[in-house]
């Protein structure tokens, strides 16, 4: 029986391939930036950059790429260190406190860049 | 003369772990760190315990941390771990000791349960045994060699910080033993059980259980085989 790899039941399977497929969406972001910063910048190329309509939907998709990307690696760190093992009966509160700080973070951060790229 | 510190603690008499030092007369012979455990129990202190049987790297009783590198004792020469004329014997790192050098191996041996570490097949057996080409034979060479000896889960990180949900190294490597046997029919089974986010996926690759493997096995690959094989039943 195959399982679906997009199902919204979470595997470790999907984390994986989440991570992956991010960190790619984020080297050719950054890739292009850098290009971009490399050659001669000032405020009208770098507006006329972000003017277009496939910039803007590639600036979302890496800021979701690395909302995503950031979530499964701060939730592994989260789930590694802060735990009842380490912590004692207080290491669930603090972990879900510090888990809840960090997926506000970011999607404050995306809906921030959504803001800045779109209005 | 070789200086040796080594971790004692004896839970009916210590309020804590220290390390105690002894100086070793190994006659300028390289023996193996087993033999100088021995010599310290012979002629220095006949309360220091550990784990032996075999000798000989086969039984993996005598899984230890000499100088920073988790081995098996009776294997390891002097040569290849002392510096500086000292060595630093500990017991495996992440496990609960039970008295000096002697780790509880229940969480180990929990995850290693977990995967069935047994052939799965309802099929009737037949009337001799169940027949392999060469070519399966082979995909189980690098895999039954595992002895157990917790050198590889107990140099791992991510076994040390979830080793109740982590199936470490170890496990991993059977588990993978199983679901690369060709008389095996419970893959779909064995890959359903696998794919949280913990039991094979908090490998992060750093392979440290390969650097340490006293059998010279590769845990790591094992794992990305696994990878392979619930990436190929989900797509």
């Amino acid at each position: 029986m195959a399982t679906s790899i997009i199902s919204l039941r979470r595997t470790g399977l999907s984390d994986w391939l989440i991570q992956r497929a991010s960190a790619l969406v984020l080297l050719t972001y950054f890739i292009l930036i850098a290009c971009q910063l490399l050659g001669s910048v000032d405020y009208i190329s770098w507006r006329g950059l972000f003017d277009q309509t496939w910039m803007k939907i590639f600036t979302l998709l890496a800021a979701l790429s690395l909302a995503a990307h950031a979530w499964i690696g701060l939730w592994s760190v989260t789930t590694d260190y802060l735990t009842e093992r380490l912590l004692g009966p207080k290491g669930k509160s603090i972990r879900l406190l510090c888990q809840i700080g960090t997926s506000s973070a970011l999607i404050g951060y995306v809906i921030w860049i959504i803001v800045i790229v779109w209005r | 003369m070789l200086q040796v510190s080594l971790y004692r603690y004896n839970p009916e008499t210590d309020d804590a772990p220290f390390m105690q030092d002894f100086a070793v007369e190994t006659g300028g012979r390289d023996l193996m760190v087993l033999d100088v455990l021995e010599l310290i129990k012979a002629e220095h202190d006949g309360s220091v315990t550990y784990r032996r049987s075999c000798r000989e790297g086969v039984c993996g009783s005598d899984g230890l941390n000499m100088n920073g590198k988790n081995g098996l004792a009776c294997i390891t020469p002097l040569s290849d771990t002392v510096k500086h004329g000292r060595l630093v014997i500990r017991p495996l790192p992440g496990l609960p000791v039970i008295r000096d050098l002697v780790v509880d191996m229940s969480l180990f041996y929990a995850q290693y349960e977990k995967i069935q570490p047994y052939l799965q097949n309802p099929t009737p057996a037949p009337t001799i045994e169940r027949l392999q080409s060469p070519e399966e034979r082979a995909q189980l060479d690098g895999l039954y060699e595992c002895i157990l000896c917790a050198c590889c889960s107990t140099s791992c990180p991510s076994f040390w910080w979830n080793p109740d949900r982590f199936v470490g190294p170890a496990g991993l490597l059977q588990a993978y033993r199983f679901l690369a046997d060709s008389r095996d029919t419970a893959t779909e089974d064995r890959l359903s059980k696998l794919e949280d986010p913990f039991s094979v996926f908090r490998c992060h690759g750093i392979q440290n259980c390969v650097n340490v493997c006293p059998k010279g096995l590769n845990p790591t690959k094992a794992i990305g085989h696994i990878r392979t094989m619930l990436l190929n039943r989900a797509t």
